[in-house]
């Protein structure tokens, strides 16, 4: 019975922990991939760098409160920043959209160009966020590590594994919970988000009923910068930040977006879980929870561990062709343009 | 070409020129030289997305495994690591294979949906114990040999050059496969699965010592040409180097340079023939046809994702040449060095600035982006000096943003791709 | 003799840049009146009245609107000015439930929108039973049904029908029909073009023939129907 409680526990502490916390965190992400998606009807690369520059943003307006003294207690720092690491962000997107999509977008320019543009958009954004703050790693988390630590866990329930509970978990899966809560509300109670819907869902129509579109494209820009400079930060606090690391969660956050179904909200949370936990899952070197669970005699001898961490990117991948073989519209039924 | 085209080329040998007459000739023959690389790279994407339309943003691993295979070719073979467990691993591969292949069979064949998709998942999961339970054991030997210096299985110990064509073969390979999966859905899907791909080479690269050392990086792969030192102990060679007025060591440095140059312009002036006969051709003419209007071509009976796969693998393997060709230039082969930002996206800035669908425009873009790629940075440090020439020299700001200059590169180049796409969208060669 | 509610009047005009589609073609609909648009395939029925909402550039003629010129008006300022149109095809937000659709159909208005949501469901009750279902889910008929009623959220008092029963069997096409005679008892005026012209201008008080962008044939909807030469060249004998 011990057996089974540690193998639980560490099961928990290692895998659906620290999954819950990285499917959150890309969750967040998948959902601006998917709203830009359904509005502005492309493929957004400079995603990754968007949410690097909201990150950024919100570190140094952190280090700014550190500097005169401000700190949130046991909380992090950079949640009291991130409102305002949201604004700027928000700005410059808007900026963004003003000086340069603005333009296809009246052009009525083919998807793919839109697509090449934000490619050009990722550069400027990385540079920038590389000019400003360097390539180097960015610890910015500062408050309580952790609300349960292992050895407290293990005086506590009298069990040999131990459970850590690291503040910028429960942070994580607290602030998303909240933000995917607001943005439902949003687009499910008011007209303004009802209206995106609309838009989203069928153009044309939505110009017959007197929708503005420059408005939804703003609104869906600002929401995208709350969304990516969020994701951002949870996943700084419970990682750290690195320009470079950010460019790459585009591709996991892509194979959410799709694996869930382009265009469909809730679909993007459903695939960041799926491709988060899988990535776990199969890079989670199983020994630790086996040995509790097997007799003696058959306890494993390697790791058990199915993929090296390095091939996590397999992992999003191969779901991604799986899902894209099986059912090309996603998990929840996607936009097909 | 045309006559503004003609203009255009004399203006980026007078670029080249003028970093020879300035900078010095090493750097004016580096530059060329990567310059030709990237020209090539540059036709390969031209050839997937200026004929075809196809969006690859996957150029970094085909690059990459080109790569491999300038090691795989050209390295002298590891005896004791074949006999510790090199054909235990072909097994395991081997056995990988057959395993993928039954899968595949498995699925092809038309039984009862739930039947087949469950024997297929038994089949990859029992697969993948057996092919992990074969092939670790036979890792673990081979890594385990002389690990500091070799600790992997070495290649042919064939002449570097075979090592290009191979490198090609490599690409292609994995495009065929990518291809099978992406092509035929969503423009967007391709993009993020050749993403993916590219991560995973990368990824192989770094992680599968046995294969390529991993981040222990191979080096001093043999060369097509001559060493530096040994010019300079040839007697005619420095008689040779001294009737120009040059010393040995200078000479030889410039004369291998300027040999891997007239190695790599062969290449190039080769595909870029090819690349041109093809696009005159009928099959480029329906592959623009198809690219132009999927719908029309597809009704006149073409088999357009047959034709993409097609166009999607010969682009792929261009790619995979240059990945080779530039492995040999560096000499060793280095996973950690690959980035997409350096060799996937610039080579998509290289394309649209010259010209997509031009491929005089692609291979004029791959030498001018590669020129600039490198010259942003001690000019982006010239001018950061100017601007903080007014600075205490102890500034915080100063030296900030002296330090940061070399970051100004990626921003250049984000905003020269958004100015093209913006006021000159064909790029400086337009396609017709 | 008063002016119709609704004209358009010898409109010249094509898409964009292209040849002209209609040739000084004239529709005019009473306040509260049916009027059916038919012709052959290519006659350009639903062009002449797309040309009506303003959604193509007429070299010549005229649009109005209870006597008031909005030949010059975007679409968008036309709803504002009574009109409402219903596309043939894309005329309902699929993801999104009937009740959404229809506020959405009254997106502009700023009063409430309750008794105008309860009156479409008074006229299509099958809606207020499917209210919180997604629209791209309802059958054909349906809909329309929510197409229509989508349209009618503006408070107009044009309503363009873009070939409503396309695609519906026939007996919810008589049954849009009998809506549609509903609708236009309520005092709204109804321009519609129908592939079905037989049944169409059974429920018309004014029918369109028109032939390469022109008026050929116009009268009451049962002239039509007992003109031989309509009958045998247009409503196949």
């Amino acid at each position: 019975m011990t057996d089974f409680l540690n193998a639980i526990v560490a099961l928990s502490n290692f895998v659906l922990i620290p999954g819950a916390a990285y499917g959150a965190q890309l969750a967040l992400g998948a959902l601006g991939v998917t709203l830009i998606y359904g509005i502005l009807r492309f493929s957004n690369f400079a995603h990754g760098d968007t949410m690097a520059f909201g990150t950024m943003a919100t570190i140094l307006v952190t280090w700014g409160l550190q500097s005169i003294g401000i700190s949130f207690g046991f909380l992090p720092t950079a949640l009291i920043a991130l409102p305002i690491g949201i604004a700027i962000t928000g700005l410059l997107l808007l900026g963004t959209d003003r000086a340069i999509y603005r333009f296809y977008r009246k052009q009525k320019a083919a998807p793919v160009v839109l697509v090449i543009v934000s490619i050009g958009v990722m550069f400027v954004m990385n540079g920038l966020v590389r000019f400003i703050i360097g390539v180097g790693d960015v610890n910015f988390a500062d408050g309580a590590r952790f609300v349960i630590n292992a050895r407290e866990f293990k005086e506590m329930t009298g069990l040999d594994e131990g459970l850590a509970l690291r503040s910028t978990t429960l942070i994580t899966l607290v602030t998303a919970a909240i933000a995917v809560a607001l943005l439902f509300w949003f687009l499910n109670k008011t007209r303004t988000g009802k209206s995106m819907r609309a838009f989203s869902d069928n153009e044309d129509l939505a110009l017959l009923s007197g929708i503005n579109p420059e408005r939804v494209v703003a609104v869906t820009w600002l929401i995208v910068a709350a969304l990516a400079t969020t994701a951002g930060v949870l996943y700084g606090l419970d990682k750290s930040f690195k320009a470079f690391t950010y460019f790459q969660l585009l591709l996991p956050i892509f194979a959410a977006a799709i694996v869930g179904g382009l265009g469909n909200p809730l679909g993007a949370i459903a695939g960041g879980f799926v491709i988060a936990f899988s990535e776990v899952l199969i890079t989670y070197a199983w020994k630790k929870v086996l040995v509790y669970l097997m007799p003696e005699n058959l306890e494993p001898s390697g790791l058990v561990q199915l993929l090296s961490t390095d091939y996590k990117f397999a992992v999003s991948f191969a779901i991604l062709i799986i899902v894209l073989l099986f059912k090309p519209t996603g998990l929840f039924k996607g936009q097909s343009v | 070409m045309t006559a503004r085209g003609f203009l255009l080329y004399a203006g980026m040998a007078l670029l080249i020129v003028l970093t020879g007459v300035f900078q010095g000739w090493n750097l004016a023959l580096t530059i060329l030289n990567m310059g030709l690389i990237s020209a090539i790279m540059s036709l390969g994407v031209n050839l997937q997305w200026g004929f075809a339309g196809l969006f690859n943003v996957g150029v970094m691993g085909f690059v990459a495994l080109g790569g491999l295979a300038a090691v795989l070719v050209a390295q002298p073979p590891v005896v004791e690591g074949w006999n510790a467990g090199g054909l235990r691993l072909l097994g395991a591969l081997a056995l990988g294979a057959a395993v993928l292949i039954a899968a595949v069979q498995v699925w092809k064949r038309k039984i009862g949906g739930q039947m087949r998709a469950m024997v297929m998942l038994a089949l990859l999961i029992g697969g993948f114990f057996l092919f992990r339970a074969a092939l670790d054991p036979a890792v673990n030997a081979i890594e385990a040999i002389n690990p500091s210096l070799s600790g992997y299985l070495g290649g042919l110990g064939l002449p570097v050059i075979v090592a290009w064509p191979v490198g090609g073969l490599l690409a292609a390979g994995a495009a065929w496969i990518i291809g099978k999966a992406a092509l035929g859905l969503r423009s967007d899907y391709l993009a993020i699965a050749t993403l993916g791909i590219a991560e995973i080479v990368i990824a192989v690269l770094k992680n599968e010592d046995w294969l390529s050392r991993g981040v222990k990086n191979v080096v001093g792969l043999p060369r097509p040409v001559p060493y530096e030192v040994d010019l300079q102990r040839d007697a005619g060679f420095v008689e040779a180097a001294a009737g120009y007025g040059l010393d040995p060591v200078t000479a030889s440095t410039l004369w291998v340079k300027i040999l891997y140059s007239g190695l790599f312009a062969v290449v190039l002036i080769a595909i870029l023939f090819l690349a041109q006969r093809a696009l005159a051709s009928p099959w480029g003419r329906m592959m623009r046809a198809i690219r132009d209007n999927e719908i029309a071509a597809s009704a006149m009976g073409k088999n357009v994702t047959a034709r993409h796969l097609q166009v999607f693998i010969l682009g792929s393997a261009v790619c995979g040449i240059a990945g080779a060709m530039m492995t040999t230039l560096d000499g060793q082969l280095t996973p950690g060095s690959y980035q997409p930002l350096r060799f996937t996206f610039l080579v998509w800035v290289m394309v649209i600035v010259g010209g997509s669908g031009n491929n005089y425009g692609a291979v004029l873009g791959g030498f001018l982006i590669w020129w600039l790629w490198v010259m942003v940075e001690p000019l982006g440090l010239w001018a950061m000096e100017l601007i903080t020439s007014g600075m205490a020299a102890d500034s915080w700001l100063r030296g900030h943003l002296t330090d940061s200059a070399a970051q100004m590169r990626l921003m250049t180049m984000g905003i020269i791709l958004l100015a093209v796409l913006r006021f000159s969208p064909k790029g400086l060669m337009p396609e017709r | 003799m008063a002016e119709p509610h609704l004209i358009g009047e010898a409109m010249t005009g094509g898409y964009g840049r292209g040849a002209d589609i209609l040739h000084g073609c004239t529709l005019s609909v009473d306040k509260g009146e049916i009027a059916v648009i038919v012709g052959p395939n290519g006659a350009g029925k639903s062009t002449a009245m797309k040309a009506v909402f303003g959604m193509l550039n007429l070299r010549s003629g005229s649009v109005r609107i209870g006597g008031e010129d909005i030949t010059h008006l975007s679409p968008q300022d036309r709803v504002a000015k009574g009109m409402a149109f219903v596309p043939q095809t894309s005329n309902i937000f699929p993801s999104m439930t009937v009740e959404e659709n229809l506020e959405m159909g009254a997106f502009l208005r700023r009063d409430d929108i309750r008794p105008t949501i309860e009156q479409v469901y008074d006229l299509f009750p099958i809606l207020r039973d499917k209210r919180r279902q997604a629209a791209g889910e309802l059958s054909g008929g349906q809909r329309q049904q929510v197409a229509v009623g989508r349209a009618l959220m503006t408070q107009p008092s044009v309503l363009m029908l873009d070939e409503p029963t396309a695609g519906v069997s026939p007996i919810v096409m008589d049954e849009l029909f009998d809506r549609i005679i509903e609708v236009a008892r309520a005092g709204i005026t109804i321009l519609m073009v129908e592939q079905n012209a037989r049944q169409a201008l059974e429920i018309a008080d004014t029918g369109y023939v028109l032939v390469q962008g022109a008026n050929a044939y116009t009268g009451t909807g049962a002239e039509l129907m007992a003109d031989d030469e309509v009958r045998r060249t247009f409503l196949g004998g």
